[in-house]
């Protein structure tokens, strides 16, 4: 049985005031299950990033409640939302976000030092963290040592490493070509397959549609089709990844 | 090495010229700060080193006696007063004054402080003795001079004579490092010949200093020789230090301008230091909104930037340092040295700390205010 590690309900949030007033999410209802790949697609200004913010409890939302693995963020402040997403939840980003001054073990390892694990076992985790995305050799490269698909695969061993229930990832592939994409793929693909965490992808890249279970169509702050793919992601992600 | 650690030193190694920036600022300010503290201190001790190395329980001052150096003179008969004073065990007269003194072979004068004691009395002889001895003026014409103004005296070793308002003086004993804040030399001698080139009446002296008998009650003897001696001040060696150091770095303004330097250096200082720590975090914000997009704490983030600015310090105040020891060593035979002490380095490197820590404010200000959330946009 498959279990809920996010659920969102009649989430709204509002950007600005007046007339800037931007309604960016209007009445979302979604959750997300552990070992699922799930898609976010629509067209720019449609309340992807916003939703996203708000799923890695970045952005409080103006109504509705969001749950992480059944804790709910409704009324908590800035430090308690900090917790919630070390503990939680990993983050892969279309710029990847390494620090350039740190090897990509010292890079994984950050997400570690945040929770406040500085035990030498912190180093190992990073270490074993980079073997799951096949980059174990290059930990103590820097990232201008590494190609983009590198440092991407760097930013998910990232993301990874402290066990996070969700994985939320922005635009993966969008700075990558087409090979790099598709390692990069490969990998969030396999670290889907664990049950106890579901991973969640903003994306325009049609390239990705095979590696998914769901997708889930936005547009105008509303979520006009959630779609269900009767192939499993295992079976598709072996699909030719390329446009 | 801690993770913070290593990322706060290779920010801060990562851009050399901001690095230098930052560390050129600390070096000028903790030197300037240390310039002008060791100059105060220094002056600070100058102005009450003949307070210092007297052998007094009290001194018997003039009413309103601001300093050491300028005085009034008191009748004579205080002495005789304080003597009858239970307790009182000896009572020596001091005369101090300005005098010319005249290069010999017809050279320029200068001005000169001269003090005057009974040689034997051990109550205020030169101390730092190289060449001749305290009793050495006793002699007829004999005067103590420090070395550090030989050129200015014109004189270079014992037995050389010079005049002092137009009467003769000669060199029976040198010393090192007896200088005067005012760059004004120094010139010891007995009590006569201080009175003779002075011009002060036999009787007549600056000072008294009084020695009480070692199973006195010192506060009692006070009391007493207080209500004793109507037209005089009766005052500890601290309150006499206190005095001078009030007149000469409060009354004068002199102190308030070297503490005002220093103020100002640590002012440049923070402003510098607090510029390029706000632009290298400005530089670094995408790095900081991402260890907050990953759940970092603010207080992670401070430790960060804290961190940074305390390596700055250390590098800094390690730099700073060593020029101000080079300079204390320079210094050392100077007319004014600079003074460095064990407090006075501790304490500038707590003034470095906390520089850096109060230039941080304006850096934190910017990453307490981060939007996790811009990560998305990048």
């Amino acid at each position: 049985m498959t279990k809920i590690m996010i659920e969102a309900t009649e989430i709204t949030k509002v950007l600005g005031e007046g007339a800037g007033r931007v309604d960016a999410l209007k009445g979302i209802n979604l959750s997300l299950a552990g070992g699922e790949v799930t898609l976010l697609m629509g067209p720019s200004g449609s309340g992807k990033t916003t939703l996203l913010s708000v799923l890695g409890c970045m952005l409080s939302p103006t109504s509705g409640t969001v749950r992480i693995r059944g804790r709910s963020t409704t009324g908590l402040g800035c430090e308690d939302l900090a917790e919630l997403r070390r503990t939680n939840v990993g983050f892969v980003f279309q710029s990847y976000h390494l620090f350039p001054t740190l090897t990509a073990a010292e890079n994984v390892r950050l997400a570690l030092d945040v929770r406040g694990d500085h035990s030498p076992r912190a180093r190992e985790k990073a270490v074993e963290a980079l073997q799951v995305v096949g980059l174990s050799h290059k930990a103590n490269a820097f990232p201008r040592e590494l190609s983009g698909g590198e440092q991407q695969r760097v930013a998910i061993a990232r993301a990874i490493v402290g066990d996070a229930s969700v994985v939320l990832a922005d635009e993966p592939t969008a700075a990558l070509d087409s090979e790099n994409g598709h390692a990069v793929m490969m990998v969030l693909a396999e670290i889907a397959k664990d049950p106890a965490r579901a991973l969640f992808i903003v994306t325009h890249d049609p390239r990705i549609i095979p590696f998914a279970h769901r997708i889930l169509r936005i547009e105008d702050g509303r979520i006009i089709s959630d779609q269900r793919r009767s192939e499993s992601a295992g079976a598709v992600h072996t699909l030719k990844y390329a446009s | 090495m801690n993770l913070i650690l290593t990322l706060a030193s290779r920010n801060l190694f990562h851009d050399r010229v901001r690095l230098v920036a930052t560390v050129v600022g600390i070096v000028f300010s903790i030197v300037l700060v240390t310039v002008q503290i060791g100059v105060f201190l220094s002056f600070e001790r100058m102005i009450t080193t003949m307070i210092d190395h007297a052998q007094a329980d009290f001194w018997i001052v003039p009413t309103e006696t601001k300093n050491f150096e300028g005085s009034a003179l008191l009748a004579g008969r205080e002495r005789f007063q304080a003597l009858s004073v239970s307790g009182v065990t000896d009572v020596v007269p001091v005369v101090v004054g300005y005098a010319s003194w005249h290069k010999p072979n017809g050279g320029a004068s200068t001005p000169v402080l001269l003090v005057g004691t009974p040689p034997a009395s051990g109550a205020l002889a030169p101390w730092n003795l190289i060449e001749g001895s305290a009793l050495d003026l006793s002699m007829p014409d004999a005067v103590a001079v420090d070395r550090s103004y030989f050129e200015q005296l014109g004189v270079a070793h014992i037995g050389a004579t010079a005049e002092i308002s137009n009467q003769r003086a000669r060199v029976a004993a040198i010393t090192k490092g007896i200088r005067s804040f005012t760059t004004m030399p120094q010139v010891f001698t007995s009590l006569e010949r201080a009175r003779a080139y002075l011009g002060v009446p036999a009787t007549k002296a600056s000072y008294f200093i009084v020695r009480v008998a070692p199973e006195a009650d010192a506060a009692t003897v006070r009391s007493r020789l207080v209500a004793t001696l109507s037209d005089a001040e009766v005052l500890t060696p601290e309150e006499f230090r206190h005095r001078s150091r009030a007149f000469w770095l409060l009354d004068t303004g002199a102190g308030a301008a070297l503490l005002g330097s220093a103020i100002l250096g640590i002012i440049v200082g923070t402003i510098i230091v607090a510029q390029t720590l706000y632009s290298s975090t400005k530089d670094h914000l995408k790095e900081f909104a991402t260890l907050r997009a990953i759940g970092s704490s603010q207080y992670y983030i401070l430790k960060v930037i804290l961190t940074q600015a305390l390596l700055s310090a250390v590098i800094g105040f390690t730099i700073a340092a060593a020029i101000g020891l080079t300079l204390v060593t320079a210094t050392t035979d100077a007319p004014l040295p600079i003074v460095m002490t064990p407090v006075l380095t501790l304490g500038l490197f707590a003034l470095t700390v906390a520089m850096c820590a109060i230039a941080a404010i304006s850096a934190i200000r910017v990453v307490t205010r981060i939007d996790p959330a811009v990560v998305f946009a990048q």
